[in-house]
């Protein structure tokens, strides 16, 4: 299967890149690790006359410290986020995630960048960013904004790109040390989207929860915060009555779409086991 | 649509060809190069039989241009082997140890096994497993192919194989 034709342009700086998607307009697409992109253009779901690739932009790659925050390149990898010692110290539960993403192949190309901006509900990283209180630099035409992940994500493949806009930049606050994380994904085999997938980050002090985020991947057109899950755990030391609480009130706000997965009660009923069982592995992390 | 010049060092030669924006690179490797040990399985990026090593990381060349790959070093099956022709380790393991029935997922098992090696030169079986996830071998059950990863892993360190008992 061989794509359609495009043009290929290979910018040098952001600004560049930004002004070929502005001026070449609705029929040009940002090329990251592609491995999304490509096997929808092999199928012609996608068919851009324009691909404007981000790899030759050296300001797009790499793991840096900005005081408390961690910012990370939009083209960085999967696989660099694995062999990040930074990330692994600070915020080990992108790696528990990263590791569940595709396979190795993929993982080499497939950038944090576009797993994010691409709005696929079936990627893992929005939710986990969502989870994290994650920020997105975004640089477009009229200039450079931040948005919150939580406010970028407007259904499945929607988000607040506006037109000419790219993703540069994931700004992370650090989370609370000795906080525990999981990140808990069910697949039918590897490579597989989520049937259904948990994030959790909270802190605990005397076997009770203090603070607690959920986010919650591929059970709805777009990531969501279970917010009301969340509240029900604060104060608790997670007991079995508060985890089927919390459960129940993370699946009110799902709603998959019911497809070779699994019907939609079936997903629901998973994700509730995901939430469930992220919140336990969350804690008995925590310090 | 216009045609790309495109260089690119393969298996240790500069190679240089025109192409379309639109040529994959496994299609650049077999059909410009003639170098066919690469193979197309599924062309949706799942099987793996299309790995090549590309500046340093496995690729699935099917997901790849080969306006993308513009001045990167490329490692094939072809260039696999020691260079006074002998088999390499894993080549030598995965003949020894009965790692391949068609024969067909083999080059990119192959590849793949060896940019593993270089990044974890004592696997678990578990890492192997987890290390050859996207390659899809439709014959062997892989109980063959990790073990022929195994004893190239052993060989490369110098360490005697056992096989393990089943």
């Amino acid at each position: 299967m061989i794509p359609g034709p495009f043009s290929y342009h290979r910018p040098a700086t952001v600004a560049d890149a930004v002004k070929l998607l502005s001026t070449l307009g609705d029929e040009a697409r940002p090329l990251a690790g592609g491995h999304s992109l490509v096997p929808m253009m092999k199928l012609r779901l996608a068919t851009p006359e324009h691909l404007v690739d981000l790899h030759g932009i050296d300001g797009l790659k790499g793991i840096r410290r900005d005081g408390n925050r961690i910012v990370i390149g939009a083209m960085t990898t999967q696989a660099e986020l694995l062999a990040s010692d930074d990330i692994a110290k600070s915020l080990p539960i992108l790696q528990e995630a990263a590791l569940l993403i595709a396979d190795p192949q993929v993982r080499y190309m497939g950038t944090i960048g576009g797993n994010v901006a691409n709005g696929d509900p079936g990627n893992d990283m929005p939710a986990l960013m969502m989870t994290l209180g994650a920020h997105y630099r975004l640089e477009g035409p009229g200039g450079g904004r931040d948005i919150a992940a939580t406010e970028f994500y407007q259904g499945a493949y929607f988000t607040a790109l506006e037109p000419g806009e790219i993703l540069t930049a994931i700004s992370v606050a650090l989370p609370a040390a000795g906080h525990g994380y999981a990140y808990e994904k069910l697949k039918r085999k590897i490579g597989d989207y989520a049937t259904a997938a948990a994030a959790v980050v909270l802190t605990m002090a005397g076997g009770k929860v203090v603070s607690c985020a959920i986010g919650l991947t591929n059970l709805h057109e777009t990531p969501l915060l279970a917010t009301d899950a969340a509240k029900a755990v604060i104060g608790t030391s997670l007991d079995a009555a508060t985890l089927k609480k919390a459960a129940a009130a993370a699946e009110a706000i799902m709603s998959p779409a019911a497809d070779a997965r699994g019907p939609v009660e079936y997903r629901k009923h998973v994700g509730g086991i995901m939430v469930t069982r992220a919140l336990q592995r969350a804690a008995s992390r925590a310090k | 649509m216009a045609k790309t010049h495109v260089t690119m060092k393969v298996n240790g030669a500069e190679v240089e060809g025109l192409v379309e924006p639109r040529t994959l690179l496994v299609h650049f490797i077999r059909e410009n190069l003639l170098l066919t040990g690469t193979h197309i399985g599924c062309e949706t990026t799942h099987c793996g039989a299309c790995t090549v090593d590309l500046d340093g990381m496995s690729v699935k060349s099917c997901t790849v241009f080969a306006v993308q790959a513009e001045g990167s070093e490329i490692t094939t099956i072809e260039g696999v082997a020691n260079a006074d022709g002998s088999l390499s380790a894993l080549q030598e393991g995965f003949r020894m140890m009965h790692g391949l029935q068609c024969g067909f997922c083999t080059p990119g098992m192959i590849l793949r096994a060896q940019r593993l090696l270089q990044e974890n030169p004592r696997p678990s079986e578990e890492e192997i497993r987890m290390g050859i996830s996207g390659n899809i071998c439709r014959c062997t059950g892989y109980q063959n192919i990790v073990k022929a990863i195994q004893y190239a892993a052993d060989k490369i360190n110098g360490v005697e194989f056992k096989e393990a008992a089943e």
